[in-house]
């Protein structure tokens, strides 16, 4: 436990220290607050032309302005989820400070935990930056805050898969651009998997599309708490990790 | 303190390491000595758990590194051939992390990183960014961080490759200073390294042992008779080189007398002695009692590098004697 939070601080000391972390939260709340004024904007214009037309106001704001901005927020985090795990260990192997760690005495486990735990930790504080955003939402509307909570969850949990895949192929490789391209790569395979599901449906596509990790959030962005598709994300998070730990073993028998 | 049996590496074509046994007492400082790609880093690698050996065992501290390796990993210092240094950390705060790794905490950490900081020269540079460190400060900050733990076990990779002379002397300096509380091996391909600062050697040619002994061991084995440069000096009349070559040509023990020059009245040989026999005193005595002066008598030790070249056998090649024409392939291959 300790050795993952000794590895875990130098992991974010190394991201908040480089311009990249300051770089990605920039980068995330400025596309973030492009979707999230242009969603209010069209929104507000809605409801004003409802009350002109006499009608009651009959929209959510969670339904109009929580929900379609969460499913952006999972598909931009997409994109952001390479540059966060790229360097996690194709930067040590390349620096060879991969043999301080592994002759260290902690374990594998702890040092690939703690890595992945501060790559969640910088993406949980993007997360932040939109939470931001939707605090005005609870000053000047009347939202419910619990399906927010549960589409937060739920970004989280799908993030944790991703950067956990995202950390196994960074051990495949020195090159760390090489690592976030293949991230990269995959992150977008896995997204539009769901897109078969749309013109198929034979039992192929169905278990293509449930490999897709934007299918299982949509019941997060719901704000309904899915014990099925948080069991997915937990599975993605475990067998990411795991491939990580073997990785890094076979690392040793190889070379 | 570290026993090696039979280790044996091999990666996908490469035999880096075949069958090596050696043991280092404790408190020693062994020079590991070979050519570049002998199997150095390789052997290093395995005694400090980073890589699994393919046959073999080997004891460290008193724990195998296979079954235990948590157990060795605490009690040993490692400096692998590039200093593992992160290049956006402060001096000060890697050596920190370094050693909340390796399982210290608190004021006990902070106190004995100013201490190592102290010993490794390196306090002047603590809140400096790692990756605008020269390539001597990089090796001592590398050095301390295998310090940092007071490791009973040092094992470091090419200590001083790179640095400059004077840096390699300091860097000695501090290496010999640690002997005494701690067991090193140090591996390097230069030769003179290990005359100044181990006590041991283990030689490797291509992955194979070719010896290993106390350096002034083996130096004598190599040496078998003794050799000493003698300068003598005319104390009134002026000195006939022939004469004083033919007095020591008559000492006992004495095979071969070679004339080398006269300077200013005194003139200088180089002696050899027959197998296993003792000169030095019986010259000594020879030249006073004829009444010159003894300026200089000092045994010419035969460097590493000759006795090196002789057991990997690369000095063939320029042997006197027709070598095999295999071996002249070797020679230059090496
Ligand atoms: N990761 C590796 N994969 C394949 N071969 C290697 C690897 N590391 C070293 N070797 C080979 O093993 C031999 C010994 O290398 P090494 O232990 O680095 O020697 P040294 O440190 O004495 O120079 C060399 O022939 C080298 O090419
Ligand atoms: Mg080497």
């Amino acid at each position: 436990m300790r050795n993952i939070w000794i590895i875990c601080r130098k992991e974010l000391h190394s991201y908040f220290v480089s311009p990249v972390a300051y770089l990605l939260l920039t980068m995330f709340a400025l596309i973030f607050g492009f979707f999230y004024w242009n969603s209010v904007g069209y929104f507000n214009q809605v409801g004003l032309e409802s009350q002109m037309r006499g009608q009651a106001f009959p929209m959510s704001v969670n339904e109009y302005v929580i929900r379609p901005l969460l499913s952006n927020v999972s598909v931009i985090g997409l994109f952001f989820i390479p540059m966060i795990t790229m360097r996690l260990f194709a930067e040590e192997k390349r620096m060879g400070t991969i043999e301080l760690l592994a002759t260290s005495p902690v374990r594998d486990l702890e040092v690939i935990i703690g890595k992945w735990l501060a790559a969640v930790i910088l993406y949980a504080t993007m997360m932040l930056f939109t939470a931001i955003n939707f605090a005005f939402l609870f000053r000047y509307g009347n939202p419910d805050w619990k399906p927010l909570a549960i589409g937060y969850l739920g970004l989280l949990l799908q993030a944790g898969g991703l950067l956990a895949i995202g950390t196994f192929i960074s051990t495949l490789t020195r090159n760390q651009i090489i690592a976030g391209a293949a991230t990269f790569g995959v992150c977008l395979m896995l997204w539009v998997l769901e897109w078969v599901a749309g013109y198929e449906t034979a039992t192929w596509a169905k278990v293509l599309a449930y490999m897709s990790v934007i299918t299982h959030f949509d019941s997060f962005s719901k704000g309904v708490l899915d014990t099925k598709d948080a069991i997915f994300y937990a599975s993605v998070i475990f067998l990411g990790l795991f491939l990580t730990s073997r990785s890094m073993e076979s690392l040793r028998w190889r070379s | 303190m570290i026993t090696v049996k039979g280790l044996t590496k091999r990666y996908a074509r490469t035999l880096a390491v075949d069958h090596i046994s050696f043991e280092v007492q404790k408190g020693q400082i062994v020079g590991f000595l070979g050519p570049n790609g002998a199997g150095k880093t390789t052997t290093m690698r395995i005694l400090t758990c980073f890589l699994p050996p393919t046959d073999g065992a080997s004891n460290v501290a008193g724990f195998d590194v296979l079954e235990q390796p948590l157990e060795v990993k605490k009690r040993i210092g490692y400096l692998p051939e590039t200093p593992p240094l992160y290049p956006e950390m402060e001096v000060r705060e890697y050596l920190t992390f370094v050693g909340r790794l390796k399982g210290m905490s608190g004021s006990s950490l902070a106190a004995r990183v100013g201490e190592v900081s102290e010993r490794c020269a390196i306090a002047d540079v603590s809140s400096k960014l790692l990756g605008k460190l020269s390539k001597g400060y990089r090796q001592r900050v590398g050095l301390a961080q295998a310090i940092i733990h007071n490791p009973p076990v040092l094992i470091l990779d090419e200590p001083t490759a790179g640095l400059d002379p004077k840096q390699i002397n300091e860097t000695r300096e501090l290496i010999r200073s640690l002997a005494g509380d701690h067991t090193i091996i140090l591996s390097t391909h230069i030769l003179p390294e290990v005359e100044q600062t181990c006590q041991q050697v283990i030689i490797i040619n291509k992955g194979k042992l070719v010896a290993t002994d106390s350096v002034h061991n083996l130096q004598n084995r190599a040496r078998g008779a003794e050799s000493v440069v003698i300068e003598v000096e005319g104390r009134d009349s002026a000195l006939d080189a022939k004469t004083v070559q033919h007095r020591l040509e008559t000492v006992s023990g004495v095979s071969r007398v070679v004339f080398k020059e006269t300077l200013n009245n005194r003139s200088s040989f180089e002696v050899e002695s027959l197998q296993d026999r003792s000169i030095r005193g019986d010259l000594a005595r020879a030249v006073v009692e004829s009444g010159w002066n003894l300026n200089e008598l000092r045994p010419t030790a035969m460097s590493l590098e000759e006795i090196f070249l002789q057991l990997t056998g690369a000095e063939q090649a320029g042997a006197a004697a027709p070598p095999p024409v295999e071996a002249v392939a070797q020679g230059r291959e090496s």
